[in-house]
């Protein structure tokens, strides 16, 4: 139990680097754009890729009327999600600590974890509605409207994972190195779930 | 580059083949094979980039050309002297005090001779320097923002040909006089020139963290015309060579009188002796009348400033600072090989190349071997500096430059080809035609101490036959040659703009990495520029009005103005929003005296309008810049100027 709570206590930390490195990463290419321009989504903001990338994505999107892409303090979202990753590192290290001292028991590393994974569903959710939003809540005045064949309006919400053709552009949606640092931190937290029943499991068997 | 279709090759070969039948030697008639390779060498895919920037000097269009090599494909016409239409430089506000001088606003010169800056004698990319011939001036280009920073006037100097070639750690650009004239100037008859008129020698500094010029001091030197220089380097590091004819001082049918003397001289110059004199506070200053122009990138704007005052010194009160060298006969290009041991002079009227040895001028320096004197500067004996001579056959010797291997290629202008000769042994290797009289040529780095001696470029006066036709007067055309292997191979010929002289190049990595993109909007420090939207409007101070604009894809910010009256000075500074590379925004109003602007991102730039007719009258876009740039454009009313219209401005509304 004492190697499953150490694990417990790293585990969350890696969540801390989501402070420092994007969530997500969206990169917009075209043959006449070799540099791509892109966007690195963080819990705090979106930012650029290379400087200036927002303010020419934002140019190039004002042509089919998308709004601009919004500011920190324009989506509740940014402020929100520093103080939930904070609050779940702490209750992470909590847990961790109390699992050290035998004060819990590994159930509820994997409480942290399920609780974790809702939190990250419905933030994806949330991700995917602001994208469906972005991309087909268009200006009417907007100065191009294209259409599919069918005759619905065209939509340009950017895949919420892999890639996707855009016009001549071609869109590619993936998570960022903070999101795979949150992935290893969760991983870790599994194996301590597991960690920590194995050992339970092995004493189990020895005590008769 | 890559490896491209050879089908491709084998079509360009067999017609570049079939169009060189008969006038190249005969050799290529068997040489199918080397011609498809000809081909290839110069082939640039595209999105594959050349391998070297080539700055080619353009003569009477008084502006410098950016080049690609091997390709010859043209990137960029910088301009240094010349109005230029294409950007509003020389019209806009901030460029106009870049072309005053002390006669006033001269918007044109004659640009001759480009230099990179080096350090150690290696090329380090930093600035290129180009000197303005005919009202004399030398100024810098930033070789990150491809844009003229800085010209400097020179006084007491005409025809300002033996320049601007700097030292090899970039301490100081010269300005050699082709004309010698009276200093002070004076009106005094013109067959008193013998022993009356002087040739200054201006030894210009470069500050080494910005780049700002400075005349530290001229050298007054006999009334000869200073032709071409070199900066010695390496062990010769310290001297600088001069070319000289005219050493008969005539004054009138130069190209007779001026040619009698058997043979003329290159100055040798110890400038790092006159340097400690003038320290040592040598010299004496003289009034002087002359601009020193600056341009800085962080307001965008250009400032004139006047000097007063030159100190010059006089050559007899520095011993041991100045000799001449004898040099058949009225030499021309004066060249310095990479390790500083060998200056050649070459005789424009002579078929042979005179080089001298800088060790043996300093052992006939040390043992005093003097053949006389010229107005008290020792001569040195012929003999006693002579390393050998190139018999080459040919005709017009003028300019030679080095590959970094032991070689050197010299032009020849009258026989019209480049002949490459050995270094020591003084044996010719080989020689091409060139298509037609060939004046300078360039390897890049060829004047420094490391060449990268893989292709040589000829700058031809004369382009008849190259090209099709395009009535009497055509581009000058330079010529390409691979010079990587023991014989050298034409492989490519384009045209280039003005009359290219001299020109300068480098390897692409030196530059392409630290090219500026755009200037930064937050950066700009220019006094009139719309940082925000919100900023822009309209003053009216008497009959001036200010109009602050900004631009961004596709709007001007104003685009409706009104209360200009008829007689009013209206000045349009204009601040261009992008941030994106290469987007820069054109702005053109009808009836306007000057030319467009062309606003880069970030920059602020101003342009002045007077409206002569009452109206309403359109401004737009000049550069596409989006699928919206034909609706990028704006009106202005013009009111009688006795009207009471108060100014107004909107956009949107």
């Amino acid at each position: 139990m004492k190697k499953a709570s150490i694990l417990m206590i790293i585990g969350p930390l890696f969540l801390l680097g989501l402070y420092a490195f994007p969530l997500w990463n969206i990169m917009l290419g075209a043959p006449q754009y070799p540099e791509p321009l892109g966007m690195n989504i963080h819990i705090d903001g979106i930012r650029d890729v290379n400087e200036f990338d927002l303010q020419n994505i934002d140019g190039l999107n004002h042509y089919i009327g998308m709004r601009k892409l919004p500011k920190p303090e324009e989506m509740w979202e940014f402020s929100a999600f520093p103080i939930v990753i904070g609050g779940m590192v702490i209750l992470g290290l909590v847990i961790g600590i109390l699992g050290f001292f035998k004060k819990v028991g590994y159930q509820w590393f994997m409480g942290w974890f399920v609780l974790m994974s809702i939190l990250g569903v419905l933030g994806m959710y949330d991700f995917n509605a602001w994208m469906v939003d972005y991309g087909t809540n268009l200006d009417p005045n907007a100065i191009m409207k294209l259409s599919n064949p069918d005759g619905t309006p065209m939509s340009y919400k950017p895949p919420l994972f892999g890639h996707a053709k855009m016009l001549n552009f071609d869109v590619t949606s993936l998570p960022s190195t903070g999101a795979w640092m949150m992935f290893t931190g969760m991983m870790l937290i599994l194996a301590a779930f597991f960690l920590g029943w194995k050992t339970r499991k092995s004493k189990e068997i020895e005590k008769p | 580059m890559k490896k491209y279709k050879h089908y491709v090759f084998a079509l360009l070969g067999v017609s570049l083949l079939l169009a060189g039948c008969g006038n190249q030697n005969g050799e290529s008639s068997s040489n199918g094979a080397l011609s498809s390779s000809a081909a290839e060498k110069v082939y640039v895919a595209p999105g594959e980039q050349d391998e070297y920037y080539a700055f080619l000097s353009g003569g009477y269009s008084g502006n410098l050309t950016v080049y690609g090599l091997p390709s010859g494909r043209m990137f960029k016409e910088i301009p240094v002297f010349s109005q230029f239409p294409t950007s509003g430089y020389g019209y806009s506000e901030e460029t106009k005090p870049m072309l005053n001088t002390s006669f006033g606003f001269v918007p044109w010169d004659d640009a001759h001779h480009p230099d990179i800056s080096q350090t150690n004698g290696e090329l380090d990319g930093r600035w290129v320097f180009i000197n303005g011939n005919n009202t004399p001036r030398i100024a810098r280009i930033s070789l990150s923002t491809f844009e003229t920073e800085e010209i400097i006037e020179v006084p007491n100097s005409a025809g300002n040909h033996s320049s601007s070639f700097i030292t090899e750690n970039t301490e100081y650009v010269v300005a050699g006089t082709r004309f010698s004239v009276p200093v002070p100037q004076r009106d005094m008859p013109i067959n008193e020139y013998k022993g009356n008129f002087k040739g200054a020698l201006s030894f210009i500094s470069v500050a080494p963290d910005n780049g700002r010029l400075n005349l530290e001091f001229q050298l007054l030197m006999p009334g000869f015309n200073y032709d071409l220089s070199h900066p010695g380097r390496g062990k010769s590091h310290g001297w600088f060579f001069f070319t000289t004819y005219n050493t008969e001082e005539a004054n009138s049918l130069m190209e007779v009188n001026s040619s009698q003397n058997d043979k003329d001289f290159i100055a040798a110059i110890n400038w790092k002796k006159i340097e400690e004199y003038v320290k040592n506070g040598g010299g004496t200053k003289i009034p002087a009348n002359y601009a020193h122009n600056v341009y800085d990138d962080h307001n965008h704007t250009g400032t004139s400033t006047m000097k007063k005052e030159v100190l010059t010194v006089d050559p007899t009160k520095v011993p041991g600072a100045v000799f001449f060298l004898p040099t058949p006969k009225s030499p021309h290009g004066c060249d310095v090989d990479p390790t500083g041991q060998y200056i050649i002079g070459n005789g424009k009227l002579s078929a042979d190349l005179t080089v001298h040895s800088f060790d043996k001028m300093i052992a006939a320096i040390e043992g005093e071997k003097f053949d006389g004197e010229a107005y008290g500067i020792p001569i040195l004996k012929f003999e006693d500096v002579l390393a050998g001579t190139v018999k080459s056959g040919g005709l017009g010797p003028l300019h030679t430059e080095f590959d970094g291997k032991g070689n050197a290629y010299t032009t020849f202008f009258i026989s019209s080809e480049v002949v490459k000769w050995k270094l020591d042994t003084w044996e010719v290797i080989d020689r091409k035609p060139t298509f037609y009289s060939v004046g300078h040529i360039m390897i890049p780095g060829g004047n420094s101490r490391k060449p990268f001696g893989k292709y040589a470029v000829a700058m031809n006066k004369i382009t008849k036959d190259r090209y099709l036709p395009t009535g009497p007067e055509m581009e000058h055309s330079a010529q390409i040659y691979d010079i990587s292997g023991e014989k050298m191979e034409l492989i490519y010929d384009f045209p280039t703009h003005g009359e290219p002289h001299y020109a300068a190049g480098c390897p692409a990595e030196l530059l392409a990495p630290k090219s500026k993109k755009i200037y930064r909007l937050t950066d700009n420090k220019h006094e009139f520029a719309t940082i925000s939207p919100n900023d822009a409007r309209v003053e009216r101070n008497g009959k001036e009005v200010h109009i602050y604009m900004s631009t961004i894809r596709s709007h001007f910010t104003p685009d409706n103005i009104e209360g200009i009256k008829v007689g009013d000075k209206v000045y349009f500074h204009i601040t261009n929003h992008e941030q994106d590379f290469d987007v820069p925004h054109g702005f053109s109003i009808i009836g306007q005296n000057t030319s467009e602007l062309l606003v880069m991102p970030g920059q602020t730039k101003t342009s002045i309008w007077e409206p002569k007719k009452v109206g309403v009258w359109p401004f737009y876009c000049t550069d596409f810049c989006s699928a919206l740039h034909q609706e990028m454009q704006g009106y202005v009313r013009v009111s009688p100027a006795n009207s009471d219209i108060e100014l107004s401005w909107s956009l949107g509304e």
